[in-house]
């Protein structure tokens, strides 16, 4: 079943075509590629690069608030840095982050399949995301944005600049987005290798499928609204603008609507890679692997039925924000129950504290801390304080940047031998993830106190008042900056080396460690017969392909 | 405990300002319990349990019952418990009573602007008397704002087309900050507002007297404020264009004929009865239209209109 729609540059038997993907095929054929390795190898790059391009954007950021008044830039372009940073970070990084590069490249080789179910769709849809990428590149040099990431009307239908044409880059970053999702749902319900049932399925692919779910059905809302919002910009149709009849909060319904199980398309990757790094690092079986992998699928569907809790404030009705401050309540509940699962998976292992392993208790404090600060916001009366102001800035990047972010770079650490065939310097990368503990938590925690005694949101000028705490998280941010810094040197001067990774550096027991590092174009050369779960570290290993080791 | 508030949380200077730092207090010290809790753990077996030895067999753990029960069953309960405080509270801060003072607020990049029950209007400047519930009927001019005084812990948008509301009862006299804290462009961070809580006897006398900036302002600039802030541009333009009423250019010293065939010459007397009681002598050309601003001025700012008109040659 799995070899009908497998990749079109099969020729010869199974078997037969053993280079390794990194060195099968010119340029041209990478750009045209349909394997989902070099795809996911061109989404990694893309969205390094996009990562870098953003994380610029905030240190500009961050040095401008280092005194009040004009420290560096005016305050129109100060609106338009915090702008492209909030909005390359979302739409061009983190939600393509861990499914599109390391889920694409990782997904079918952890089902036991040569490729996803519809390789030329993938291709499509990287095609699409670097269309929409150059789109927003334009937007950016031909007037930029200074909505914020969220596009609030009427402020975005009568500002200046090329509101309409970024909002058209993230229009069509949507459809990559969607068309990944088809993807990796159809890759999960038909590919899966002989003998994978559902519960023998990784978590991490548990936690993919869920993310799948809320793209495909989540972001045509973001569609519509994008193309609403375009349409009354530029040919004056009345939406959302009073001035032309329509309703401005009408948008943030729609936008939330979308754009908080957006917030769970960028944790439950993060969440999945996690549950991935723990037991293999841990040699330990996977505690409570149901309880994990329904979780996900719950919070997927109470994902959407909390996008009130962002307008507490903003005059919709109370009863209305009384469901939703009660159903955000409820949608913590089985992220709690994934951290004690995590936790407990750790009790009494074999835990390696290799650099994937320093990345995944990181997340573990900083996904706690931005879970817990997220019952201040849940709470309706404490929200009244608290909504636009520098605590929820510090909330969010505690499970935005401390959670996902982490969690990403936690998996390419893990992955990144199978990926590229090569072990990075591991002393410079435990120094790397300290130096991000320590700029990240220098960064942000002072942050929650300055929400908290009133600070607000996207202010360029501040109150003398405030100045301490200001430049304590820019100085944190030098930290974080410095800590990136070398972890791109160790990770490129991995590259130069000649191919010296193991096909199974951390003893993981996941169908990817069952083949050489780099994999084969093709991953197997027998569709490999699953036996035993992904997590059986309590009995001898019992491998599942044939042909290695 | 209280030092530890006040270091986290501006000022208390509303009646239900208590009752939010309570609860935000209270889950400080929970979510700081299960911080601990979670962090000890993960920082504790990482260490106890790092690997010693390589390629062991570890035990085979996959449920617990008792303890998943507990660990989804006492956060569910101790959250559903802090839904409903914060319902209450939050339920309970948003209704006015029967006899709050009700003040007009607008907000426009990149002012606020206030109307109170006698007609009085002020820029960045709010002031109500103490101990007296105060209903804010706000809406936007332009595009999204949001009025936020941190020390009475109240933020509500403003959103144009629609009145929205606010309600406190400010406890504590003195000047009190407040934002904007929905992004609103350039100035967002500049769109800033003093609100003064006054005792009922100053608060009466400001309404009287107005802000003492007015006193030290040249009456023509007092004047020309009065005729933006007022109104009166709506129809009476400074070029010389014909609006709903006559144009103040030139028109000091001009001889007037009115509807009832009699002639004047515009004077500082005439000016000042055609404000106070405008239906008496109205303009040939015009409709008496025009509302009286008897109550709605104060002296200084009639003052200040006759003066603004006088330069306007």
């Amino acid at each position: 079943m799995a070899d009908t729609v497998a990749s079109p540059q099969v020729h010869g038997p199974v078997g037969q075509h053993d280079v390794d993907y990194l060195h099968d095929g010119s340029l041209l054929s990478w750009l045209t590629t349909v394997d989902h390795k070099k795809l996911g190898v061109m989404y990694l790059w893309s969205i390094l690069f996009m990562f870098f391009l953003g994380g610029i954007f905030a240190l500009l950021v961050r040095l401008e608030l280092f005194a009040p008044g004009k420290t560096i830039m005016d305050a129109e372009t100060y609106n338009k840095v915090f702008t492209l940073h909030g909005a390359i970070m979302v739409f061009l990084f983190i939600i393509p982050s861990i499914p599109a590069a390391l889920g694409n490249f990782a997904l079918p080789i952890m089902l036991g399949a040569k490729d996803v179910a519809f390789p030329r769709l993938n291709l499509l849809s990287f095609w699409i995301y670097a269309t929409g990428a150059m789109i927003a590149v334009v937007a950016m040099v031909t007037g930029g944005v200074d909505t914020g990431w969220t596009f609030y009307t009427p402020y975005s239908t009568t500002t200046d600049g090329s509101v309409a044409l970024m909002t058209f880059a993230a229009f069509v970053l949507g459809f990559s987005s969607i068309l990944t999702g088809v993807n990796f749902i159809a890759t999960v319900h038909k590919l899966r290798a002989p003998g994978m049932g559902w519960f023998k399925m990784p978590l991490f692919i548990w936690g993919i499928y869920s993310t799948a779910i809320i793209q495909v059905l989540a972001t045509p809302v973001l569609a519509i609204t994008l193309l609403l919002l375009i349409m009354e910009r530029t040919f004056g149709v009345g939406v959302f603008d009073p001035k032309l009849g329509g309703d401005p909060v009408l948008f943030q319904h729609f936008f939330w609507f979308y754009s908080h199980p957006a917030v769970y398309i960028m944790i439950l990757p993060g969440m999945a890679i996690i549950s991935e790094i723990v037991p293999a690092m841990s040699q330990k079986t996977f505690f409570g692997y149901k309880a994990t992998a329904f979780s996900s699928v719950a919070i997927a569907i109470v994902s959407f039925v909390v996008w009130g809790h962002h307008m507490f404030t903003s005059g919709q009705s109370q009863l209305a924000g009384a469901i939703f401050s009660f159903l955000t309540f409820l949608v913590g509940i089985p992220s709690a129950i994934k951290v004690f699962n995590w936790i407990t998976t750790m009790y009494k292992g074999s835990i390696s504290l290799q650099a994937p392993m320093l990345y995944a208790l990181m997340f573990l404090i900083l996904f706690g801390i931005g879970g817990l600060t997220g019952i201040f916001l849940g709470a309706m009366s404490v929200d009244i304080h608290l909504h636009d102001t520098y605590f929820v800035v510090a909330h969010f990047h505690y499970v935005m940047m401390g959670s996902t972010v982490i969690a990403f770079f936690g998996g390419l650490h893990y992955w990144w031998p199978k990926m590229f065939g090569r072990m990075y310097n591991e002393t410079a990368a435990r120094i790397a993830a300290i130096l991000v503990f320590i700029g990240f938590n220098t960064t942000f925690l002072p942050q929650f106190l300055l929400g908290s005694r009133g600070m607000p949101r996207r202010y360029y000028n501040y109150l003398p008042e405030f100045q301490f705490l200001h430049q304590v998280s820019t100085v944190g941010s030098w930290i974080l900056g410095l800590g990136f810094l070398i972890m791109a040197g160790y990770l490129f001067a991995s590259l130069r080396k000649k191919f010296d990774a193991p096909p199974n550096p951390w003893h993981a027991r996941t169908l990817e460690w069952q083949i050489p590092s780099p994999p084969i174009t093709h991953n197997f050369h027998e569709v490999p017969v699953v036996k035993s779960d992904p997590y059986d570290y309590y009995r001898p290993f019992e491998p599942s392909v044939k042909g290695h080791h | 405990m209280n030092s530890l508030r006040d270091w986290m949380m501006p000022m208390q200077a509303s009646e239900h300002a208590a009752k939010i730092d309570n609860l935000y207090l209270f889950i400080f010290w929970l979510t700081l319990a299960f911080f601990i809790l979670i962090a000890y753990l993960t920082v504790a077996f990482a260490w106890k349990y790092r690997r010693k030895k390589e390629g062991v067999l570890t035990v085979n753990l996959q449920h617990n019952l008792a303890l998943e029960l507990v660990w989804s069953i006492i956060p569910l309960i101790l959250v559903i418990g802090i839904f409903f405080w914060g319902f209450n509270d939050y339920a309970a801060a948003s209704v006015a009573p029967n006899d709050a003072l009700e003040i007009h607020v607008t907000g426009k990049k990149w002012n606020w602007s206030f109307e109170y029950p006698d007609g009085t209007r002020s820029i960045r400047s709010l002031h109500v008397p103490v101990n007296k519930p105060i209903r804010l009927i706000m809406t936007s001019e332009d595009v999204l704002h949001a009025f936020f005084i941190p020390s009475m812990r109240v933020k509500q948008d403003v959103i144009p087309g629609r009145y929205v509301d606010l309600n406190f009862t400010p406890t504590v006299a003195g000047r009190h900050q407040v934002f904007c804290a929905e992004y609103c462009g350039r100035d967002h961070s500049g769109m800033m507002a003093d609100l003064f809580v006054d005792t009922p006897a100053k608060y009466a006398e400001w309404l009287e007297k107005g802000d003492e900036e007015l006193y030290k302002m040249k009456p023509a600039e007092l004047g020309k404020m009065v005729w933006e802030m007022k109104g009166c541009n709506s129809c009476h333009t400074i070029d010389g264009t014909k609006g709903e009423g006559p144009s103040f250019k030139g028109i000091f010293g001009k001889t007037e004929k009115f509807r009832d065939g009699s002639t004047i010459v515009v004077d500082e007397n005439y000016i000042r009865e055609s404000i106070l009681n405008p239906q008496a002598k109205v303009v040939a050309g015009f409709e008496p239209v025009m509302p009286t601003f008897q109550g709605l001025l104060r002296e200084i700012e009639i003052k200040g209109v006759i003066a603004y008109i006088k330069e306007l040659k």
